[in-house]
């Protein structure tokens, strides 16, 4: 069960936006769909939509263990069973909330008492209960993402696709919904596919993730794995590492590290944590500057044959009389980098 | 505060609504009428067993009683249909663009100033009576040698002047064309255009006869002594004429030799026709070619000629019928005088220049 | 044959049959006869001659007719905008009683028969009238005034539509920064208001350049437009070689202006704002342009109380009498200007009106659904505003045109409609068919297409989803097109001239015969005939201006 998309190609006015793209999202299953903006992934969702004509390729529904693929290339957005989120929620502005909820219900003629039942569970689900009979031009943003999410969930859709859904929120309430959105969705336990250009939004609400870049797709799996394992340099500084070492640069971090020689390593800005004064391990290098944040002090290093690299002060505190052109040891965490 | 303002603002729809409701309703909310049984209104029920209908292609000024127009279908069988087309001219160039696929069986209207267009363009076929009352043929349209037109009715164009007006003031009316540009006589002058009034042409045509290639002189002059001229004749007389009925100030005006029979009060007339600036209009009836009923045609065509068509067209259209001896109504007889020697145009020549005197005059009249 | 290219397929076959019907009305009934006249004066002889059509350009009259519209035309226009702005500020940033009548009341003089309005106008300046001192009576000045009676509403509507949505805190930014009120008004409102000021300009312009009636009522034979000049060419001179070159450059001169009001109208468009700001009590500083609306609200109430007025008078005494006239049987009555009771003309009028609504709105809907549909390419694109443009075309080109043209293309098989019932309210349909389409399309294009498509992803079919996105924002402004095209249909003259069955005659049809008989009885019918016809078409504005529609549309 799930989705599966073979070879999508998409284009506007002969200028191509996706290609040959392929994604599998296995039932239950959230996939955040990750890159910057013009990548072609809100064109890719809308595809799946049925929202957009492609050019090539297939979008199918895989139904189950031995029983086919379900062909939806041709299948109008209205019949494909998906529902569709917008980045602004898109709710009818002259219908009430809980008329907004019940939406789909009545397109499927449920009866009023089940709308009703319906309408108030899902509304409860997304925190928003007893707001049923307001307006949304009264509500606040994060509340009517909320609304069109519990209008999405009402379609009880085989998969759900949500196109940017937090990013025009501000980034307290993007982060508090986003853990909201995942336990929502666990909670429902539907098919997701979304798609976003923040990896911190991606890595709280997906399992799988799927790296996006000029059209096409360039790396998929599980988003731990994905983390791990960065195709390359341009998706590993997309996936939030703070800077990328390559050739000769990278072999005397992955050295430092116990790892082998590779082409290139990325790092997290924690990747490199400063040692203990005297400490003799690790990788040595000069300060070329430093600044306190309230979580940590953030530095950057100077180190012999890797050029500058970022470095974090331990959980002990920076040493006192830190200053600039100091002799300092950083040890490496091999958790915290990734060999490309 | 809110609530009555959100009631009011729910109640407007609908009001609305209810109002677009009882519209529908009243008017039946029909294609075009559905009314098919009044469609035929002249005909009264009077089923056309000889042979459907005649469709009579007029111009806006054709009237007769509709017990007149029901005597007809009565005596043939025809039901009638009638059609304006403009004023005589507009509807003589409908005919002439529609030649051979006519808007109907037969025209009326058509007159001596626009006749020779007409037939140029092969708009009718023969149909003139085989007995035609006697005083028809003084009016049959000369070079018609076929017999395609019908004289229908004839009248004078003539200049007519208050004479209360003048009498009031103490002034002598003007007698002659000439009087007309005269500066004692300024502002006094109203007469429809030539270019969209039958009249109005038949006007124009009198001042050619009598100044010949002077003509666009004498009209710059009757411009320049303050003439005003309307698009139709109604507007001339009605409005503008101190005698027509509304409040006009004009004493002077270019109207009908017949006009002065209805401005009779107190066993007088207030009025009088200058009976030597008039030329005389006669208008025609023929079938059309190409007409789905020639026959009904021709039978439309005699009955124009009947006693009771004749006899109507005095106080129908302000005419006087072609057929001799038709009796007049009492006040024409006494007051309305007709000229001995009216202004003509020879038709050839008519119709040789008539577009280019149409458009000089324009320009001449117009800034 | 791939996903995209059946998709496409189906998108073009979508917009073709949607597209199919009013193209099919419109070629039928316009271009076709319209096509058929003009084709008729460029090749007289089945040749086309050019130089004939330059000599007819290069004379003289073709030059002062030229002028005599571009100036009157232009006159009209900056008087009506001068007069209009203030009117649409106290209209629609003020509050006081009575505001929606007096919004309506603006309104009337658009929809007014010009019969009508040639008659009001007569009745006030002609001598013996009550302003015969001003001496206006046949000059310009009155065509010009007729002009500026008959738009002043398009300017207050437009313009007071964007003014209402004006937001207000730039210009109490501006103020606050320490600018005056005048500052204020020449910094911040001026340029905001200036694309709905020109867009209305441009609009009110192609109304005056191409007015007929008000120029051969009022201004009488002395004075000729481009439209007159064309009715005199066609109907009285026959001479269609010239009309055909005039129509010619008409046509192009309204097609340029309708570019570049389309180029103006892409800048700023009225309806597309939903902010509408609260009016408020007038002030101490709104004594101008209240002073101008009362002295606009009684130049356009003059001419039809002159009307009333005229209409109660019976030998210089009050009465009814030409009101009870209306309803008598014509034919053995002492008039007999007319086949049947004037109030049967009502009956026919309102019962053509219904026909023209709903023939009007179809197709204004089908062409509006059309041309907002999102394009996928730029040659889709250009094709949308291409028909966007062609629906605009009745507006430049005269009745007399389109009427000889029924006559002659329409009059012989296999289109033999010329006696078909239908003609009248098909062609007045055509004539409202542009102000449906101008007040339909703003709002169709300001529905947000995502909004659908979330309709769409949620399950629902295109037509659910029509009922839930566009219907909700689309149903009042289309009761309002269905009212200013019932009006329209109310009062239109010059088509239905040459169209309508003397059995059946509309209201202004036998107004304009009873004016053309003799007879003060008729006379006064007409009077009150124009009276009742006013009454009716006020009553129609009156329900749109109820549902508070942003009428007239983005021009």
């Amino acid at each position: 069960m799930g989705l599966s998309v073979r070879d999508l190609s998409v284009s506007y006015d002969g200028v191509p936006a996706v290609r040959g793209a392929s994604l599998e999202v296995p039932g239950g299953s959230t996939l955040a769909v990750l890159g910057p903006s013009g990548c072609g992934k809100s064109t890719l969702l809308r595809a799946v939509a049925g929202l957009e004509p492609p050019d090539a390729g297939t979008i199918g529904w895989v139904a189950g263990e031995g029983r086919g693929v379900e062909d939806l290339t041709r299948v109008p957005t209205h019949r494909r069973g998906f529902a569709l989120m917008f980045q602004d929620g898109q709710l009818f502005p002259q219908m009430t909330v809980g008329r907004n909820v019940a939406y789909p219900l009545r397109l499927r003629r449920a009866p009023s008492a089940e709308r009703r039942r319906r309408t108030t569970e899902l509304l409860a689900l997304v925190g928003l209960g007893g707001y049923a009979d307001r307006l949304p031009t009264t509500l606040s943003g994060g509340e009517r993402q909320r609304v069109a999410l519990a209008r999405s969930l009402a379609a009880d859709p085989r998969l759900l696709l949500l196109d940017e859904p937090l990013s025009a929120l501000d980034a307290g309430l993007r982060e508090r919904l986003a853990t909201d959105l995942r336990d929502i969705l666990r909670a429902a336990g539907t098919t997701t596919v979304l798609v976003t250009h923040d990896h911190e939004e991606a890595y709280a609400v997906a399992d799988r993730l799927a790296v996006m870049r000029d059209g096409v797709v360039v790396q998929q799996g599980a988003t731990a794995e994905v983390w791990r394992h960065p195709h390359d340099a341009a998706t590993a500084l997309f996936l939030g590492y703070a800077r990328v070492l390559e050739g000769d640069a990278a072999t005397p971090v992955l050295a430092a590290a116990g790892l082998g020689p590779s082409s290139a390593v990325a790092l997290r800005r924690s990747a490199l944590v400063l040692a203990d004064r005297g400490s003799t391990a690790g990788l040595r290098g000069r300060v070329v500057s430093w600044r306190a944040t309230p979580d940590q002090v953030r530095l950057v290093l100077d180190v012999p044959g890797a050029g500058e690299v970022d470095a974090v002060a331990g959980a002990s505190g920076p040493p006192a009389g830190l200053a600039v052109g100091d002799e300092v040891r950083v040890t490496v965490d091999a958790d915290r980098l990734a060999v490309v | 505060m809110m609530l009555p303002a959100r009631t009011r603002g729910a109640a407007r729809p609908l009001l609305a609504g209810v109002g677009a409701a009882v519209l529908l309703l009243t008017t039946s909310c029909s294609l075009a009428g559905g009314d098919d049984d009044e469609a035929t209104s002249s005909s009264d029920g009077a089923a056309g067993q000889a042979g459907g209908t005649v469709t009579l292609v007029t111009h806006d000024s054709f009237v007769l009683p509709k017990k007149v127009l029901r005597g007809f279908t009565e005596e043939t069988g025809y039901d009638l249909e009638q059609r304006p087309l403009g004023d005589a001219g507009a509807m003589t160039n409908q005919l002439v663009l529609a030649a051979g696929t006519p808007p109907g069986d037969v025209a009326f209207g058509v007159d001596n100033t626009f006749a020779s267009r007409a037939l140029e363009e092969d708009v009718f076929v023969p149909a003139l009576p085989d007995d035609l009352p006697a005083g028809v043929e003084d009016d049959l349209m000369p070079g018609d040698d076929e017999g395609l037109l019908t004289p229908v009715d004839d009248g004078n164009v003539c200049v007519n002047v208050d004479d209360t007006w003048f009498a009031e003031r103490d002034l002598e009316p003007p007698a002659s064309l000439d009087d007309l540009v005269d500066p004692a006589y300024a502002d006094l002058l109203a007469l429809p255009a030539a270019t969209t009034s039958s009249p109005g042409l038949a006007f124009l045509l009198a001042t050619i006869d009598e100044y010949g290639d002077d003509w666009p002189t004498y009209w710059e002059a009757l411009v320049d002594n303050g003439a005003e001229i309307t698009s139709g004749w109604e507007q001339a007389y009605q409005s503008r004429f101190t005698q027509g009925g509304g409040d006009g100030d004009r004493p002077v005006v270019v109207s009908y030799d017949s006009s002065p029979a209805f401005t009779v009060d107190g066993g007088e007339s207030a009025t009088s026709a200058l009976l030597d600036t008039c030329y005389q209009q006669v208008e025609y009836a023929g079938v059309l070619a190409g007409a789905e009923n020639p026959e009904g045609g021709a039978a439309l065509v005699e009955y124009l000629l009947s006693p009771e068509v004749q006899e109507a067209l005095p106080e129908s259209m302000y005419v006087f019928p072609v057929v001799e001896d038709t009796p007049l109504p009492a006040d024409w007889a006494r007051f309305a005088d007709r000229p001995t020697d009216p202004y003509a145009v020879d038709p050839a020549e008519i119709a040789a220049n008539r577009d280019t005197w149409l458009r000089e005059w324009a320009d001449v009249t117009s800034r | 044959m791939t996903a995209a290219t059946s998709t496409t397929t189906r998108r073009l076959a979508t917009t073709a049959a949607l597209a199919a019907l009013p193209l099919a009305v419109l070629g039928l009934f316009f271009l076709l006869p319209v096509a058929g006249m003009v084709d008729r004066g460029l090749r007289p002889d089945g040749v086309l001659d050019p130089g004939a059509v330059l000599e007819v350009l290069t004379r003289p009259r073709t030059g002062r007719v030229v002028w005599f519209t571009l100036w009157t035309a232009t006159l009209g226009t900056v008087v009506a905008v001068v007069l209009g702005l203030p009117a649409a500020y106290v209209l629609h940033r003020l509050r006081f009683p009575g505001r929606g009548l007096v919004r309506a009341l603006l309104l009337v003089p658009f929809v007014l028969p010009t019969v009508v309005v040639g008659v009001a106008f007569d009745l006030l300046l002609r001598d013996g009238g009550p302003l015969a001192g001003l001496g206006l009576a046949g000059t310009p000045a009155a065509i010009v005034a007729g002009l500026v009676f008959f738009n002043v509403a398009v300017v207050v509507r437009s313009v007071g539509a964007t003014w209402e949505g004006l937001d207000r805190r730039p210009a109490e930014a501006a103020a606050a920064l320490g600018a005056g009120p005048w500052q204020v008004w020449w910094t911040v409102t001026v340029p905001a208001l200036r694309p709905a000021v020109v867009s209305a300009a441009s609009v009110v312009f192609l109304f005056c350049a191409t007015a007929f009636g008000v120029v051969l009522v009022i201004g009488g034979v002395r004075y000729a437009s481009v439209e007159t000049e064309i009715y005199l060419l066609t109907a009285n001179l026959l001479d269609l070689q010239a009309a055909a070159a005039l129509s010619l450059v008409q046509l192009l001169a309204v097609v340029a202006l309708l570019l570049v009001s389309a180029r103006l109208r892409t800048t700023a468009d009225p309806t597309r704002s939903r902010v509408v700001a609260a009016p408020r009590r007038p002030a101490r500083g709104d004594l101008v342009p209240v002073v101008v609306t009362a002295l606009v609200l009684l130049a356009v109430a003059a001419p039809i109380a002159a009307l009333v007025v005229g209409s109660l008078r019976v030998d210089g005494a009050w009465s009814l009498a030409s009101y009870r006239a209306l309803g008598a049987d014509p034919g053995d009555a002492g008039g007999q200007a007319l086949l049947v009771p004037v109030t049967d003309a009502l009956l026919n009028s309102l019962r053509t009106a219904v026909d023209a609504t709903w023939m009007s709105v179809l197709l204004g809907l089908l062409v509006a659904a059309v041309v907002t549909r999102r394009s996928r390419s730029r040659a889709e694109r250009r094709v949308r505003s291409l028909l966007d443009g062609l629906f605009m075309l009745p507006l430049g080109v005269s009745a007399v045109t389109l009427g000889f043209g029924f006559l002659v293309t329409l009059g012989r098989p296999p289109l033999e409609l010329r006696d078909n019932p239908l003609l009248v309210p098909v062609a007045q349909a055509l004539v409202a068919l542009p102000l449906v389409v101008r007040t339909l399309v703003p709002v169709l294009a300001s529905v947000d297409e995502r909004l659908r498509q979330a309709a769409a992803s949620l399950g629902a079919s295109p037509a659910r989803a029509l009922l839930a996105v566009d219907l909700p924002v689309l149903w009042k402004p289309l009761v309002g097109a269905a009212g200013f095209a019932f009006a329209v249909s109310l009062g239109e003259f010059g088509a239905t001239s040459f169209l309508a069955r003397p059995d059946h005659p509309t209201v202004p049809v036998v107004i304009f015969r009873l004016l053309g008989n003799p007879g003060e009885l008729n006379y006064g019918m007409a009077l009150a005939a124009s009276v009742v016809l006013a009454a009716t078409t006020a009553g129609v504005m009156l329900a749109v201006e109820r549902l508070r529609v942003p009428s007239l549309g983005a021009w």
